[in-house]
């Protein structure tokens, strides 16, 4: 069995990932997606193996035990080769070393199948969330409001670009959107319609910071099956200091009785993010990195769909993650792991976004390697009408796709499509060798290009962060299984 | 029965390689502004 990893063709530690989680020692085969649990020695033998192949040399099992030895542990010979008889095992199952699939990139049709637009509706904004990279809804150019023209031929663009696609997303942005809710109206109206009338279906989202979120809207959202995105940080001190309002003052006390009025109308919303869901997402930053507590915070006020995520900020900004942050935002995903399980089956208990992960069912190979679909499967209108791959992008003249004004408004710039759709991780240095591969897809492009300038490479604070949230994802999948006492088996 | 190991999930997700690709999935926004769905979070529709 040692052959296959003596030559060095086939890297340990590019496929298969195995770590330290809570009391367990666990494998990740990252081409196969299986999960295994270790026993500590086993553990070792596999770090020793790494060890030996990233200093180029001989994997036998004479240098396992020489390097175990030196670490304290003294595995016999015997012991050595009954593990190395189990690894051989799983490799013959194809659960363990197994090999990468040959490289087959997604394919696309030349005219771009868009499915999924982001409509900035408003760039104007009631608060002034310090690290908005919309720069408090104006997103680098005035304040502006999106008319109902372009509203409907981005709903017609979508519809058109969307071939033979039956389902269409079309998400209400800003700013904060709720201050053009007329426009919002209209829309859904329109494009239900629309879409009925090609035998299409477009399900709608809105992304809000809930500041108008009365009894009339909540109730029209619900009536209209809008799934919702609400955005609070977590404890009061927390979200006031980066989401005040114009004046100073935070906006906790105002948004946090509506988000949670909101949250209990659908208590059975899905963690997948299916069907119509409501999601309760918030940013931690530097001032923040115990951002456990905060989702705490949050699931004790009965809020049960939670995503909180790292901030992405040029490194001057104030609340710019710094040096020795990483080992405390690391130390939070596990606190929270933990409290997550605590919690399962009680009162109070959560879903936290980054902690589902469907192995089951999840996404297919080709959808792994194409990632978010930014510039070519989805595109973010301005309020004027011009295209962009995705919200973040929007008004970076560099990456303007086109515009539903322009004579063929349906022709996307085609070397900025041809760019996205080749940043996948073949093409990324980094990604290529990363364990996380396939479940991150390279990460996002936005971040990427606003470190980097290149969409090929990655954020590499970034990559830290996904690794150990999908570190401890998989713990929690294993945990559940245990806990039901039924090993999944897939193949 | 093994020792040292014990296999939770058996899977085969370099197979999909050849069933998938249909692109009927919702699209998965990682950032920190959005659904912030990574792809690693979502499930397949078929
Ligand atoms: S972006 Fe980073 S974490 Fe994601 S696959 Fe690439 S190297 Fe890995
Ligand atoms: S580039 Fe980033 S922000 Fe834009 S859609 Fe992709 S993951 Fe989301």
């Amino acid at each position: 069995m040692l052959d296959l990893l003596s030559n060095n063709e086939y890297s340990v530690k590019k496929n298969v990932h195995s770590y330290r989680q809570g009391d367990l020692f666990i494998a990740h085969d990252v081409n196969s997606g299986s999960l295994h649990i270790l026993d500590e020695d086993t553990y070792e033998v596999l770090k020793a193996v790494e060890e030996l192949q990233e200093a180029s040399k001989q994997v036998n099992e004479e240098g396992i035990r020489q390097l175990l030895w030196q670490s304290g542990n003294q595995l016999t010979v015997e012991e050595l080769s009954e593990i190395v008889g189990e690894l051989g095992e799983l490799r013959q199952q194809g659960t363990l070393f197994s090999r990468e699939a040959d490289q087959v990139l997604p394919t696309y049709p030349e005219k771009p199948i868009v499915k999924a637009i982001c409509l900035h509706v408003a760039h104007d904004c009631n608060l002034r969330c310090k690290y908005c990279f919309a720069e408090t809804g104006a997103f680098g150019g005035s304040r502006s409001m999106m008319d109902l023209e372009t509203g409907k031929k981005g709903i017609d663009f979508v519809l058109d670009l969307s071939g033979h696609r039956n389902h269409c997303e079309v998400d209400f942005f800003g700013g904060e959107p709720l201050l053009n809710f007329g426009l919002i109206r209209s829309l859904v109206e329109y494009g239900r319609k629309a879409a009925a009338d090609r035998d299409k279906t477009i399900k709608f989202t809105l992304t809000t910071n809930g500041i108008l979120l009365n009894d009339k809207i909540q109730e029209y959202l619900e009536q209209e099956d809008i799934s919702v995105v609400l955005s609070l940080d977590g404890r009061p001190e927390v979200h006031d200091r980066m989401r005040p309002f114009s004046d100073g003052r935070g906006s906790y006390a105002k948004v946090t009785p509506l988000i949670k009025q909101f949250a209990a109308k659908r208590p059975e919303s899905s963690p997948y993010a299916l069907g119509t869901y409501y999601y309760v997402r918030g940013t931690y930053t530097h001032f923040n990195p115990d951002f456990d507590q905060d989702v705490l915070h949050m699931a004790d006020l009965g809020i049960n769909q939670i995503s909180v995520e790292p901030v992405v900020a040029s490194p001057e900004a104030p609340y710019a993650f710094q040096e020795g942050d990483l080992e405390k935002i690391c130390e939070a995903y596990d606190r929270l792991g933990e409290e997550y399980l605590s919690r399962r089956g009680q009162d109070k208990e959560f879903n936290f976004f980054h902690f589902n992960v469907a192995l089951d069912q999840g996404p297919c190979m080709i959808k792994r390697l194409s990632g978010c679909g930014a510039g070519h499967e989805y595109v973010a209108i301005s309020p004027e009408g011009d295209l962009y791959p995705c919200h973040q992008f929007v008004g970076q003249e560099d990456y303007k796709l086109g515009s539903l004004y322009a004579e063929n408004p349906n022709q996307l710039k085609e070397e900025i499509v041809k760019s996205f759709r080749s940043a996948h991780i073949y093409k990324k240095p980094l990604c290529r060798e990363c364990w996380a591969r396939f479940a991150c897809s390279g990460g996002c492009h936005a971040a990427n290009v606003s470190f980097t300038k290149s969409l090929t490479d990655v954020y590499t604070l970034g990559c830290e962060l996904q690794k150990k949230r999908l570190e401890v994802a998989l713990y929690l999948k294993i945990k559940e299984i245990q806990h039901n006492h039924n090993p999944l088996s897939l193949v | 029965m093994a020792k040292h190991i014990q296999t939770i999930v058996k899977a085969n997700l370099s197979s999909t390689v050849k069933t998938g690709g249909c692109g009927k999935c919702q699209t998965s926004c990682q950032s920190a502004c959005k659904t912030s769905c990574t792809v690693g979070n979502q499930v397949c529709v078929k």
